[in-house]
């Protein structure tokens, strides 16, 4: 593997992710518990396109064979994204969004973080954007931890389980392989340990702030850094792909 | 009983072109118009979210989706705005969902037909948004306040809706055969339900001299509905698409298009709930407000016991 085509691999990671979870939370559109609600979830489904397309844009290009950002979203199969698991996890109830979300805001807080200062300038600059508008998705799932956790007795049984379905998709999180090797040493992408020691720290105060329990389930899944996914993610590329793949070739 | 001095003065303000604010006396009758208007609009634009919302998970490029995530987002926030100007007339978003839910308070007809392909978006955004707009533009000359400001901040998004909705469908109209053919589709089923959007005609509604002269309402529904179809029919025109009235013709005289015969059997069908998806939106927005509740009732809960906690 060459560094042209590890960073291809580092790029589809993060833009898919963004752009699966973007597309999850799209899903709220009119069905939130609150108009104000309604607002947040879509413009956070709005900032996650607006990155992805600009990561995927930046791995077509890395990647120089001529595709678009559009042939990357919409013209890749199942086993081609490399989203992680958990961000491909349905919705479910409100509570389900809000942990799936809050996990992730905090993992992709400290990983842009850490990307702001990539040797890919371009990397370290949509890094510096990102991290301001992760930085407002954080802190909207934060309060809505202690909402639900320290709400009522259903919302606080809700959120637990929630947090306990959804655990075993964060170890996924700091997977390395050898891309993330080679990219590491040049000084490119993040070295997961370090974001895995963060994200700890801050998930554990929060939950505890929320007075949930860290979940002590042991299982763990893992898969989508070679394309394996979860049986919700056919579906959900069904669907975003299908006004695009009924036209090959048309311009929108 | 009113008093006969107060609303001379009220009246008399009105005629002076200075605004009614939310503490000013005003009569009762004229409360309850805005009321109803106001609400009306206000959940037009949150019940507008779900036609268009269906399309967003299958927008057809990042950019379109970008685009519609956007405006969806701006309807949403139409809708807050529009309750909180609502609410400055003694009445809260909890009693006026609730009349929502129980089918006491309309909404907007068009939004009781489904978007049925990609083209639907970009009818939407060029006729439908386009029509509220020359109701909206006349609305924001209006007396109260805070409706009239609304109306003014709400007018400048949604001529981005009305541009984008228009640019789809000409990227469309240009576009391959079955583009092209999906796009005059579209025309063809929501040209006359966004005629019918801008209300009955003036012979089946008269407007009351009173709601003109308390500037409630500015204009008749005939006269917005000929601006509407003055401007759109060359818009069409440019792009290649036809309008489904064979009767549509410029008359040189007047300056004016003359349209076909208007279907209003269905639009009052519409009304009265038989629209193909009155059912279905109501039900939408019912079952997203249930689903909510314990949510709200949480963040209720949060809040209580940070106040203790602090006192």
């Amino acid at each position: 593997m060459n560094l042209q085509e590890a960073k291809f691999q580092y790029l589809l990671r993060l833009g898919d992710s963004n752009l699966i979870i973007g597309h999850r939370l799209s899903e709220w559109c009119g069905a939130g518990p609150i108009l104000e609600e309604d607002i947040a979830l879509i413009n956070i489904a709005l900032d996650f396109v607006g990155n992805a397309t600009a990561l995927l844009t930046y791995a077509a290009e890395v990647e120089g064979k001529g595709r678009t950002e559009d042939d990357l979203a919409f013209l890749r199969g199942e086993r081609e994204f490399r989203n992680l698991l958990m961000t491909e996890q349905p919705n479910g109830d409100y509570a389900a969004t809000i942990a799936r979300q809050f996990l992730y805001d905090v993992y992709t807080f400290y990983l842009y973080e850490a990307l702001k200062s990539s040797k890919d300038e371009t990397i370290a600059a949509l890094a510096v954007k990102s991290h301001k508008e992760i930085t407002y998705h954080l802190r909207h799932t934060t309060e809505w931890m202690y909402r639900l956790g320290n709400g009522t007795e259903e919302s606080h049984e809700r959120m637990q389980t929630a947090l306990n379905d959804l655990w075993m998709f964060t170890n996924e999180f700091f997977d390395m392989d050898e891309v993330d090797a080679l990219l590491i040493k040049e000084g490119v992408a993040a070295d997961l340990e370090k974001i895995r020691t963060q994200w700890e720290t801050r998930v554990k105060e929060v939950i505890a702030e929320a007075t949930l329990q860290i979940p002590t389930t042991n299982f763990k899944q893992k898969g989508s850094r070679e394309g394996k996914h979860s049986e919700h993610l056919g579906f959900l590329l069904a669907e975003m792909q299908s006004v695009h793949r009924s036209f090959p070739g048309a311009q929108w | 009983m009113e008093d006969q001095k107060q609303i001379e003065a009220f009246e008399a303000k009105i005629a002076s072109g200075v605004k009614i604010e939310p503490k000013d006396w005003m009569p009762e009758a004229y409360r309850k118009q805005l009321i109803r208007m106001m609400s009306q609009h206000a959940h037009s634009e949150i019940v507008g979210m779900l036609p268009e919302g269906n399309w967003i998970t299958r927008a057809p490029s990042l950019r379109r989706k970008a685009i519609l995530l956007a405006k969806v987002q701006d309807e949403a926030g139409h809708g807050l705005y529009l309750y909180s100007a609502t609410e400055t007339l003694g009445i809260d978003r909890t009693e006026l969902l609730e009349q929502l839910h129980t089918g006491k308070a309309k909404y907007s007809s068009i939004f009781n037909y489904p978007t049925l392909t990609w083209a639907d978006i970009g009818a939407i955004g060029w006729l439908v948004d386009g029509a509220a707009i020359m109701n909206q533009t006349a609305l924001a000359r209006g007396s109260y306040g805070p409706y009239s400001r609304a109306m003014v901040r709400i007018c400048k998004e949604e001529s981005f809706h009305n541009r984008q909705g228009y640019e789809i469908m000409m990227h469309l109209a240009q576009g391959t055969p079955e583009q092209k053919a999906m796009a005059q589709d579209a025309l063809n089923r929501w040209w006359w339900p966004a005629i019918m959007m801008l209300g009955p005609s003036d012979d089946q509604s008269p407007n009351s001299d009173q709601l003109m002269r308390w500037k409630v309402k500015m204009e008749s529904n005939d006269a917005i509905r000929q601006r509407f179809i003055d401007r759109t029919v060359p818009q069409a025109d440019f792009i290649g698409l036809s309008l489904p009235d064979k009767d549509l013709k410029f008359d040189e005289t007047t300056g004016h298009y003359t349209h076909g015969p208007i279907n209003w059997d269905e639009f009052f069908e519409v009304i009265k709930g038989n629209g193909p998806c009155n059912a279905k939106r109501l039900k939408a927005r019912s079952d997203a407000d249930k689903k909510g509740r314990w949510v709200r009732d949480a963040a209720l809960a949060y809040a209580e016991k940070k106040k203790l906690k602090a006192a």
